[in-house]
This record gives structure tokens, C-alpha cells and sequence, in this order.
């Protein structure tokens, strides 16, 4: 098969790496280049979405550009690992959305914004959006069942769509499907995940936006996640209230559902707004430019999300209520449309790149190595 | 920055690594004001360090990040046998008896150590590896220099320097514009390296075998504040064709090239000349103890080259280097490949096979598989070469750094012809290297050594300062283009 030249690229990074292995100690990435010695682009895939780019690696390194080898980690991985979120995605002709991402993201917000208007102007038969609901019951403006019907079907659809990807990528980097449930490595991976391990493995922090290591980029991420984490919390949670027992919402400000999504939401605004203005003081020389929309995209519709459903909360019970619901129902459908064609793929192919490297070290072990 | 900023400078450092940026940030935290010259580009600053990865310290307990302990006396041997006890053992004993501070003295510093590096584990007890390497730690002593207000000029070159009796006066450098200014200070340390980069310099050493030379660190050791000082009386110490050689692929960059040229299949396999011979005892001794005398050895051959030669049982035993093997299925076809005399080598592969007796073959000792009735033998890890695919690397002698420099004392002053220390001028790291290690190589000692006389020197300039030594230049920064 033809290599491509950035898989050239790669392997040409790989080769100067392993002959020297002075980063071992930053992260995962070194341990695992350490146990090969050729690599193809399933290795190279695989490494790819194990770098955090943390950046470290590059401020260390003696053959860092204007060296003639022009080792820059951060900057190949980062290309090689947005060429396999279009590689592996499904299905393939969605892929090209990972190219245009920011302009893709924002006709489906425009899109899915239409599509509820058109459905709230419906429900009120004609009257103004602006028109307060008693209670601020915005069952009134979408039935209970449309949004189950229509988030379900799209939240099943990026499940499945991400899921694809995730085999393929596992299978991409020679791995078994049937390690995918390898319970010690699931362990290992999932606390490394929980905790950022890799943003953080000499216990500095890490290179990003600058040279001097910092806690940032991990703290504020740990916002995001762990805000994203309890806004689904807060979903699921409502979602049990209502079949299981028949608690109708909307529930109350000190109700748990709402609680939750409101840590959640907050998480959402401090999180990705720091990670947005961390991301404009980046070093440019080591990143992937091309990605700079999609990384972007993401960071917004996150805190489009956040912002919309904090402020519906407060303002339910106001005029503003129909809009905010359009906005925030509008916004969180194109979101889930949008996640298996933008930024969150690198955290299902990350979790599966540490799952991956939990693996080879226990095989290693077996092996005595 | 105008050249205003530099008068009444107390400390000018001439250098930019490890040996440098230790003197610099002593002197500043003895309250001298310091100005430190580095003559590379920001991007490639910090000389030879910058591919360096750890320093050889002696330590009593077993404590982080080592895997055992290394007492003095330990240090001192492995010092002794190398140098074979030539050098200035008062000042090696010095440094060696000061090393177990370096630790401490780097971390405050903001440098990082981690763990021995898989592939090193050997080196694991006896030296303190950088978190990311040299470079890391180059940045961490930037950075705290800067904190505490050192001021750093980079593509600054001293060109020449003004000393009458010993006592240094200022500086002409050749600033990044390309303008001459003369700077003067109270005191100077030398730090800038050896000569190696100066291949013309080289050539005065080695004669036309320069040409075959690669250098494996920083182009910019050029050597020119050292002949400086030697023009203008310093007294110098070890001989110009000293220096830490070892065997690298033939084919890496002239300069810069760094750990990954290293080639550590040496003892694994055979080793041959242009003409097909073998010409010494592969297994003599361990890596890295006897890897540096290949890079001598090479320089000797004809052509400057030789060619390993290995077989594909022992191909995963060595760390990987930049450049792939030349592979074959047959020692004939890999010697094509490198247009050596094809029947030759075969036939000298042949009679190595013959030769090699039955043993246990263990690369992590001095194991019992050895040739008998082969001249020369080879002693341990003799294994015959008969499991196809076979490789081969072309390999050159790469110049790590070089020895000769300027002799000093245990104050790290100058000495000069007179026989007399400078009153005002100070050395530290590869410049004066030579008076410790005047042939041989201890792994990690170059740092070791510019990091204790590196604040030996920051603190005696920063001393000569308070005292009121030296000429006191009139601090006075002028243009001279």
C-alpha cells in the first residue's frame, strides 16, 4: 500500500523518538512507541490518540524544528489523529464533515433552531413565543413524547454511529474486539481517564498554552468532563423519575435532576470558556491549524448548551421561556447530531487508545519483559 | 536592548549550557549583576547540553530517582581507572566529593529528574537522569535565570578578549545585527565549550581524517574564546586530539545529530574495516565502557569507516537507532550494499564462525561465548553470524566533545603561562573539563563537573566583585564597527 506522506511523517517522527527516548517520562506515549520497533499507520494511529498533546515533548526536545529532522509531536499527532477521526467515521460520507466542521456545526444549529420554531409556533396555535407558560411548563411547547422520540433517536444514532467508529479504530489499531471488555485493562483505562493521568504524569502539569508547565488545560478540562458527566447525569436521572415513577417535570430548583444539571451546566461555562481563551494563547508552531474550527465548534456548542439551559432554568417561568427552550433544544439536537463528525470523537478514540495501552503493558508483564 | 544596559556589569559568562547558566545563576544570587552571552540562536541554545540527558552524582542511601547507591570511593575508582590516573585529582576528587549537592542545587532550579531510561538501566544507580533530557534542563536553568534577573543575549559571539597580566579587561563581541560591540565587566567565566565545531582547528589535530569526522553536538563550539584566551597567555591543559569519540552511523547530519546516531551493535556482532578486516576485539568490555574507544579506533581505519555486521538473532537486542540497517539474506549481499571487497568479508565471516566455541550466551555479563585460534579474538557474546536476514550498519567516528582547554585551580581561576591564576577571570564546564578528564570518559561526569564548577566559579567572580579585584574595567559598552 501506498504510505501516505503524512504517515511518513510519522514514521520518520517514530524512528528519531525511539532512537533516543528522552521523553519517557512525560506520558504513555514514549512507554508505548518503546514497545515497537516499525510503525505503520495503525501504530502510528494508535499513538497518535494516546498523545494528550501536553506539549511537553516538544519544549524537551533536541530535534525540535529549526532542527533539520523537525520532530514536533504535538503538531504530527495532532494531524495524524484528525486524519482517523475521518478514516474511521460512519457512516463514511459524513466523514468529509470533520473538514468543514465549524460551518457543518453551525447550519445544523441554524437547522435544528428552524425545526423547533416552526414546532413551538405550532404547539401555541398561533400566539407569540413571547407568551409566559404558568409553571414554566415547556411540556406546553414540546410534548413529553416528541422530545423522548426525538432526542432518543438522535442520542441512539450518534451512540451508534460512535460506537462504529470505535470498532473500527480498535480493529484499525490490530487490536480484538472482544479485549474491548478486558475488565482489568477497563480499570486501569478508565482511572487514567478519570483523572487526566497523561495531562499530568510528572506531576507539572503540563506545556500548554506555553512552555511553562501548568495545571490548567487539565483542571479546566476536568470542568468540561465532569460538567458534561453531570448534565447526563441530570438527563438520565430525569428520565428515571419520569418512567420509574411518574414525576412529572418541570422539577423544582432543589430538586436532584435540576441540581445536577446545574453543577453541570456551570461546569460547562467554566470549562469550556477557559479552555477557549487557554486555546488562543496556544504556541502555533505545534499545532494543526486545520483544527482550530472544529476544536472551536465544540468549545461553543458546549457552552451554548450550558448557557441556554442555566438561563432557561431561571427564566422559566417568564415570557422568555418558549425562546430559551427553542434555543437550548435547538442547540443540545445539533450538538448530538454533531458528536460522532466533531472534537468529542477524541475522547472516545483516547479512552480506546489508553484501554490499548492498559493492554500491552499487562502482556508485556505476562511476557516478563 | 541598547549596549547601555551593560555598564558597570559585574559578571560577564561567555557560554550558554549547563556550566554557564549554573555560574550565572550563582553569581546573580550572590547579588552580581551578570550578563551571559550565548552565541547560538534561542532555538539551539545551551551548546552541548542540549543532547546531553543525565550527570553522574555520587549518593551514600538509596534515594530518588536512583535504583541503588554510589558512594565516593565507587565514583573515584571508576574515575581513576578511565583517565588511567592522569588529570588533576584534587580537583576531580573535588568535584566528585561535591556531586551528591548537584541534585538538590538542580531541582531548586527547576529542573525534573525521572527514573533511569529503559535501555540504561545500567547507568540507573550511579547517574540522575533529566526528565526529558538536557534540553529540559537547559529551559528550567533559562528560566530561573531570568527570574532572578540574569540578562541573556542570544547570537552574542565573543570574537576576542582584553587582558593585560592576566587581568581581563572587556570583550569585542559580534552582536546578532552583525555589529562589533566591546563589553567590559569586573570579572569573567568562560564557559563556552570546546573546540570540535572548528573543523579547521580539528584539522590541525587530526590532519585530512577531520573530513570523515561527524560531530554529534552543536555547531557553535567553535573554540574562539578559548584560543582568545590562549593568545593572550592562558596556560592550556590536555591534548587537541582528546575527546569522547564513539562509532555513530555513517550516514547522520555533519553536526547536531545527536543520541540517535549512536549505534550500540558493536559488541553483538563483528566489526570491519574498507578492506574487509577485522581489526580488534569486539567483546573487550561492556557498553558503555569500551564503546567510546571504537570512535578512536574508526578514526584510525582507512577512510575513517567501518561497517557491523550482525545477524537477525541479536537484531532486537539493541536500542534502535536513526538510520535502518542494511539488510540481506546472505553477509555477501549486505557487504555489496557498502561496496566492501564481497569474498573477503564472507571468507572473514566464515573463518568467525569457525572460530567461535560453544558458551552461554548472556549480553548483560562478560559472558563465556568467545573465539579461539582468531586473531583478533573476540572474547565475550561470540556468536556466529548464520541466522539470515543479516544487517549491517556503516559507521564513523562521531566527536561527543573535546578536552583541550585552559588549566585553572580549585577556585576555577585561569591559570596563566606565568604560572599565576588570572585576578579576574574564571573557566567552567568542557573549556576546562581537560584538567579533570584529560583522556577517558566517566557517562554524565562533563555535567557533573560544569555544574560544581560552575558555582565554584559564579561564586568566586561574584567574590572577586565584592573584594574589588581585577581591573574594575570602566564599565563602559562602545559601538566599534
Amino acid at each position: 500500500m501506498q504510505q501516505s506522506e503524512l504517515m511518513r511523517e510519522g514514521e520518520h517522527m517514530m524512528t528519531v523518538c525511539n532512537a533516543c527516548r528522552y521523553c519517557e517520562g512525560f506520558c504513555a506515549v514514549w512507554p508505548a512507541m518503546e514497545f515497537r520497533r516499525k510503525f505503520a499507520e495503525g501504530d502510528l494511529t494508535y499513538l497518535a490518540n494516546l498523545c494528550h498533546n501536553c506539549s511537553e515533548c516538544y519544549y524537551a526536545c533536541q530535534y525540535a524544528p529549526p532542527h533539520e529532522w523537525e520532530v514536533n509531536p504535538p503538531q504530527t499527532f495532532a494531524k495524524i489523529r484528525a486524519q482517523s477521526y475521518e478514516q474511521y467515521a460512519w457512516p463514511k460520507p459524513l466523514a468529509s464533515a470533520f473538514r468543514a466542521n465549524a460551518l457543518v456545526v453551525s447550519l445544523a444549529v441554524a437547522l435544528m433552531l428552524v425545526i423547533f420554531l416552526f414546532g413551538a409556533t405550532q404547539a401555541l396555535g398561533g400566539k407569540s413565543l413571547a407568551t409566559a407558560i404558568p409553571r414554566g411548563d415547556f411540556y406546553k411547547i414540546t410534548s413529553h413524547e416528541t422530545l423522548v422520540l426525538a432526542f432518543g433517536a438522535a442520542g441512539l444514532f450518534a451512540t451508534l454511529a460512535l460506537l462504529i467508529g470505535l470498532v473500527r479504530f480498535w480493529r484499525g489499531t490490530g487490536e480484538q474486539v472482544s479485549d474491548l471488555t478486558n475488565l482489568p485493562a477497563l480499570a486501569t483505562a478508565i482511572k487514567d481517564v478519570l483523572a487526566l493521568k497523561y495531562l499530568d504524569d510528572s506531576g507539572w502539569g503540563c506545556a500548554y498554552p506555553s512552555e511553562k508547565s501548568s495545571q490548567s488545560r487539565r483542571w479546566f478540562h476536568h470542568f468540561t468532563f465532569y460538567g458534561f458527566l453531570l448534565c447526563f447525569a441530570a438527563t438520565t436521572l430525569g428520565a428515571i423519575y419520569y418512567y420509574g415513577f411518574g414525576w412529572k417535570g418541570p422539577y423544582g430548583y432543589f430538586s436532584l435532576p435540576v441540581v445536577l444539571g446545574t453543577l453541570g451546566g456551570i461546569g460547562l461555562l467554566i470549562g469550556p470558556s477557559r479552555l477557549y481563551f487557554l486555546k488562543l494563547g496556544r504556541n502555533r508552531e505545534i499545532t494543526d491549524e486545520k483544527q482550530c474550527g472544529m476544536d472551536v465548534a465544540f468549545l461553543v456548542m458546549l457552552l451554548l448548551t450550558s448557557a441556554s439551559g442555566l438561563l432557561l432554568l431561571v427564566l422559566r417561568e417568564t415570557a422568555a421561556m418558549s425562546s430559551l427552550l427553542v434555543i437550548h433544544l435547538g442547540v443540545v439536537m445539533a450538538l448530538f447530531l454533531t458528536l460522532p463528525y466533531g472534537k468529542f470523537v477524541h475522547g472516545v478514540y483516547r479512552c480506546a487508545a489508553l484501554l490499548k495501552y492498559a493492554l500491552e503493558r499487562a502482556r508485556k508483564q505476562t511476557l516478563g519483559v | 536592548m541598547s549596549h547601555q544596559d551593560f555598564r558597570d556589569l559585574d559578571v560577564l559568562v561567555l557560554g550558554g549550557g549547563n556550566a554557564a547558566l549554573c555560574a550565572a545563576i550563582t553569581a546573580r544570587e550572590q547579588g552580581a549583576s551578570v550578563l551571559m552571552l550565548e552565541c547560538s540562536p534561542k532555538c539551539f541554545r545551551g551548546g552541548n547540553s542540549r543532547h546531553t540527558r543525565n550527570m553522574a552524582l555520587a549518593h551514600e542511601a538509596h534515594i530518588v530517582p536512583y535504583t541503588g547507591s554510589y558512594p565516593e570511593e565507587e565514583f573515584w575508582n571508576d574515575y581513576l581507572r578511565v583517565t588511567g590516573g592522569e588529570g588533576n585529582q584534587q580537583l576531580a576528587r573535588m568535584v566528585i566529593h561535591e556531586s551528591p549537592n548537584c541534585l538538590d542545587w538542580a531541582r531548586n532550579h527547576g529542573v525534573r529528574f525521572q527514573p533511569s531510561l529503559t535501555g540504561t538501566l545500567h547507568l540507573g544507580r550511579t547517574n540522575a537522569f533529566f526528565l526529558g533530557g538536557g534540553k529540559a534542563l537547559i529551559n528550567a536553568y533559562y528560566a530561573s535565570a531570568e527570574r532572578l534577573g540574569v540578562q541573556i543575549l542570544y547570537e552574542a559571539e565573543a570574537i576576542d578578549l582584553d587582558i593585560v597580566d592576566g587581568v581581563f579587561r572587556n570583550a569585542t563581541v559580534r552582536m546578532a545585527g552583525g555589529e562589533q560591540a566591546k563589553i567590559a565587566a569586573k570579572t569573567l567565566i568562560t564557559a563556552s565549550g570546546g573546540f570540535q565545531s572548528d573543523l579547521e582547528w580539528m584539522r590541525k589535530a587530526w590532519g585530512d581524517a577531520v573530513d570523515n569526522f561527524l560531530i554529534r553536538g552543536t555547531p557553535y563550539d567553535k573554540g574562539l574564546v578559548l584560543k582568545a584566551l590562549l593568545d593572550r597567555g592562558a596556560e592550556s591543559v590536555a591534548d587537541p586530539t582528546q575527546g569522547h569519540m564513539v562509532p555513530i552511523d555513517a550516514r547522520s547530519p555533519k553536526f547536531d545529530g545527536g543520541i540517535v546516531t549512536r549505534v550500540d551493535c558493536v559488541t553483538l556482532g563483528i566489526m570491519v574495516n574498507k578492506n574487509g578486516e577485522r581489526y580488534y576485539d569486539e567483546g573487550e568490555d561492556r557498553w558503555p565502557k569500551r564503546y567510546a574507544i571504537w570512535g578512536r579506533m574508526i578514526a584510525k581505519q582507512p577512510d575513517q569507516i567501518s561497517y557491523a555486521f550482525i545477524d537477525s538473532k541479536v537484531f532486537d537486542r539493541f536500542m534502535p537507532s536513526r538510520y535502518p540497517a542494511i539488510t540481506g539474506n546472505t553477509i555477501g549481499e549486505v557487504a555489496r550494499q557498502f561496496n566492501l571487497p564481497v569474498e573477503k568479508v564472507e571468507a572473514v565471516v566464515a573463518e568467525f564462525n569457525r572460530a567461535v566455541q560453544p558458551g552461554t550466551f548472556n549480553h548483560a555479563i562478560l559472558d563465556d561465548c568467545k573465539t579461539a585460534g582468531l586473531t583478533p579474538p573476540k572474547t565475550h557474546w561470540a556468536q556466529r553470524l548464520d541466522t539470515p536476514p543479516f544487517y549491517g550498519y556503516p559507521l564513523r567516528t562521531g566527536v561527543t566533545f573535546t578536552y583541550f582547554g585552559v588549566k585553572v585551580n580549585a577556585k576555577s581561576a585561569v591559570l596563566m603561562k606565568t604560572g599565576k591564576p588570572a585576578e579576574n577571570i574564571f573557566a567552567t564546564g568542557e573549556i576546562m573539563a581537560g584538567n579533570i578528564l584529560p583522556r577517558g570518559y566517566v557517562g554524565g561526569f562533563g555535567l557533573t563537573i560544569g555544574n560544581v564548577f560552575g558555582r565554584i566559579a559564579g561564586n568566586e567572580a561574584a567574590m572577586a566583585v565584592r573584594e574589588g579585584r581585577g581591573a574594575l574595567g570602566d564599565g563602559l559598552c562602545s559601538k566599534v564597527n
